[in-house]
């Protein structure tokens, strides 16, 4: 058809104007505008999934910041130290000295509404460690006045929150409504307050019954200790590996294969990961169960493909020139690589690595296999070392496990989690963002 | 790797005693995701309590646990099993199999099993066995003969029941609620309905007869739940015919979101369970490697601070979070002081 009408004017061709549009161009425009408002349609949609999710994560997830607490003034004596600890189970022993000095406490005050001890019992939260952690790190204060400020129970605090009502509550050994007539009056009296809940940041995993006690802090740092692990061992081998594939090894079926194999091995369901974890580092190689070491080591075999990947990516977008131009003056393949090519490439490694090291931060599946899914974030590691071998959870874990309990006060505490987890990931993200910026180089 | 493995032992043996050459120096625990909440609390309350580091306790269905449980002997296996259901012959040969010979049990208490529906949905107050064999079996009786499930609606063989559709969410099979859920409702459902009568009469042997009644209906009314209560819950909210199985401290729990129905007309509470009154119940156990009393530091301390009175007791934390305490506690701690095993000896 081009030839024909190259050759021969055709003589049924229609004059065409350039100031208006013909119908085939109107079309084509229409075509055009259409095409762009799928795009921004598209976008639009993005936009609002990404609004409902910041909204609802928000909102559900703000609460967990704070915490209700009643804050009095307490005397235990030597004699109650001593008999409490002389317990099989202290802490409840100071927990009960402390409800009945209240009792008294709140009488002389004037409460005008009617309690008892088992009421002000369902009101507080569980109070006992926190009492007994004080008076055995500070005797001296036994027999003098100290103010505390102790946190209430769950359902006190969701009361304060809007997740009690008094007309959803159902009288149970939980609390009653009368207590919630107390709740009241304390809290008009000064007595009950709600503050920020540092404990929340800085803490540990609680027990079930103990929904106020519960911090995301030791699991942060068992995350923090497992992207240690990740990072000094992915970064190295990672990068090792894909100089040597670029820019060293021979192009035949054996390295074929190898270059294969990793893509498909970035394509592989983290679960996987977690059971060859768990049979080869605990079962075989008798590393301890939910340490943080075996997690960083499932989770750099997990992020290895990722970082081998974007490496050699890097490495490639290097132009050859300057590589020629490298051993154009005499120096070997190998100062090529490490004085010119490496660190051009380098902003593009570490956004991998980065982009890497986020994506193992908020996984959970592989954790679920060896041990650091459950009742396990206690405490902060004694020093450094033991940070990578003593049992701890990771962020995600956490929450994994809080979503799961059955008091509401964790399901808040779960929101909360993801919050602090999804600053972290920000935080990486700008990271990669700025260092890209920065240190790349356009040719 | 093996200069950190080097130092965590050091540090182990310089922290707990110089004799001992343990690297693991806190107690492991896994097993059914019904006992779990317990024993956080006495984990919890074990790392405040005592010098001992707080014992991690995993979750993952009583099968997994009791599995884990016995893979053998040593630090790197788990040290204690929580089990809502008693352990399996076949279990306690596979344990035997890898060296895991005495095994001490320990009972904790009991615990109560609801079926519980969203609190704005229908009126499903009371059931008996029968009703839930009828609603979710394959195979039931209409008009004295065996024929496939023909019901949709509770109403359809109940006029009692309220006109919904029949929409059930029952623990999965790896779950130690299932076995309870099949033993206690639905075999019984089965005999009280005539149905196990007239698979006998057909001809079927009475082993072969009683695992079909424990079938359950595969045309979407009765779902399976592999995860937690809390799935369950969030089951049920999806779906306002829904009535879900849940473990009794759950329900108690969550008593704003949940409305409970009554069993064969008695209500679920602590006290109906340990009256026995209410029939779904079960007992709750954990099982202690009787090898890793005396190398894993705390062990048998932490077995004896489960069941001690002021924790597993009437009024302690875990009858206050839903445990049905056990009448025989001081049997059970004499047991476990006397570390006696699984199958008579010492």
């Amino acid at each position: 058809m081009t030839d024909a009408s190259m050759d021969t004017p055709t003589p049924r061709r229609k004059k065409i104007s350039l100031v208006a549009d013909d119908a085939r161009t109107k079309k084509r425009n229409k075509a055009e505008k259409r095409f762009q408002a799928y795009g921004i349609g598209a976008i639009a949609i993005g936009l609002f999934f990404l609004l409902v999710l910041a909204t609802s994560i928000l909102r559900s997830g703000i609460p967990a910041f704070t915490t209700t607490v009643v804050s009095v003034e307490f005397t235990l004596q030597q004699e109650e130290f001593d008999e409490a600890e002389g317990q099989l189970f202290k802490t409840k022993a100071y927990s009960n000295y402390f409800i009945s000095a209240l009792q008294t406490t709140l009488t002389e005050k004037g409460i005008k509404v009617s309690f008892d001890e088992a009421s002000i019992e369902r009101v507080m939260g569980k109070i006992g460690s926190t009492l007994r952690e004080h008076y055995s790190a500070s005797p001296d204060t036994l027999g003098q006045p100290v103010d505390f400020s102790l946190g209430a129970s769950s359902r006190v605090d969701g009361y304060f929150k809007g997740r009690v009502t008094r007309e959803g509550l159902q009288d149970s050994r939980f609390l009653t409504l009368a207590d919630l007539d107390l709740v009241d009056a304390l809290a008009e009296a000064g007595i009950i307050t709600t503050t920020f809940d540092w404990n929340f940041i800085t803490g540990a995993d609680s027990g079930v019954d103990n929904p106020g006690g519960a911090g995301i802090g030791a699991s942060v740092v068992g995350s923090f200790f497992m992207m240690l692990v990740v990072l000094f061992l992915s970064l190295p081998i990672g990068v090792a590996a894909s100089i040597y594939l670029e820019e060293f090894a021979p192009q035949n079926r054996w390295t074929d294969l190898v270059e294969v194999n990793i893509s498909n091995l970035a394509a592989v369901p983290s679960i996987v990961f977690g059971i060859l974890g768990l049979a080869v580092f605990i079962q075989f190689a008798h590393l301890p169960q939910s340490a943080p070491l075996v997690g960083g080591l499932v989770l750099t075999l997990m992020t290895l493909p990722t970082i081998i990947i974007s490496t050699r990516a890097s490495l490639k977008a290097v132009p050859p020139s300057i590589r020629d131009a490298a051993l154009g003056v005499g120096a070997s393949r190998m100062q090529s690589v490490f004085h010119h090519v490496l660190p051009l490439a380098m902003p593009g490694i570490l956004t991998g690595t980065i982009i890497g090291l986020a994506q193992a931060l908020g996984e959970t599946a592989p954790l679920l296999l060896i041990g650091m899914v459950g009742f396990v974030a206690r405490g902060y590691p004694d020093g450094f070392i033991s940070g990578f071998i003593d049992p701890n959870s990771a962020m995600p874990a956490q929450i994994y496990t809080w979503a799961a309990r059955a008091d509401a006060s964790f399901y808040e505490k779960a929101w909360g989690g993801i919050i602090i987890l999804l600053i972290f990931l920000l935080t990486m993200n700008i990271i990669a963002i700025i260092l890209r910026r920065r240190f790349e180089r356009r040719w | 790797m093996k200069f950190a493995k080097l130092t965590a032992s050091t540090l182990a043996i310089a922290a707990v005693s110089a004799t001992s050459a343990v690297a693991r120096d806190n107690i492991q625990v896994a097993g059914s995701s019904t006992v779990l909440p317990y024993a956080s609390i006495v984990a919890e309350a074990f790392g405040d309590n005592t010098d001992f580091p707080t014992p991690v306790v995993e979750s993952g269905g009583s099968s997994a646990g009791l599995k884990r449980f016995c893979q053998g002997v040593g630090e790197e296996h788990t040290d204690v099993a929580n089990a809502s259901r008693k352990i399996r012959e076949k279990e306690i040969q596979a344990c035997a199999e890898n060296g895991v010979t005495d095994i001490i049990e320990v009972r904790i208490g009991y615990d109560g099993i609801v079926f519980a529906s969203q609190q704005g949905g229908p009126d499903y107050t009371a059931f008996t066995q029968a009703d839930i064999f009828t609603a979710l079996a394959p195979k039931v009786m209409v008009d004295g003969a065996l024929v496939d499930n023909p019901y949709t609606k509770w109403s359809d063989f109940n006029a009692d029941l309220p006109d919904a559709e029949i929409l059930a969410f029952i623990p999965g099979t790896k779950h130690g609620t299932r076995e309870v859920f099949e033993e206690k409702v639905i075999a019984v459902g089965c005999e009280a309905t005539g149905a196990m009568a007239a698979m006998i009469d057909a001809g079927m042997s009475e082993d072969d007869a009683e695992d079909a009644c424990l079938e359950v209906r595969t045309d979407g009314r009765s779902v399976d739940i592999d995860g937690d209560y809390t799935e369950t819950l969030a089951s049920i909210y999806a779906n306002v015919n829904g009535i879900g199985v849940f473990g009794l401290a759950f329900y108690e729990n969550n008593t704003d979101k949940l409305k409970v129905a009554t069993m064969a007309g008695v209500a679920p509470s602590t006290e109906t369970i340990a009256s026995g009154e209410y029939p779904v119940s079960r007992p709750l156990f954990f099982y202690v490697k009787k090898a890793h009393i005396g190398v894993i530091p705390g062990l048998k301390l932490y077995a004896q601070f489960f069941i001690s009175d002021e924790l597993a007791g009437p009024s302690g934390p875990l009858a206050n979070y839903g445990l049905v305490s056990d009448p025989e506690l001081g049997k059970i701690q004499q047991m476990v002081a006397d570390e006696v095993v699984m199958g008579g000896g010492m």
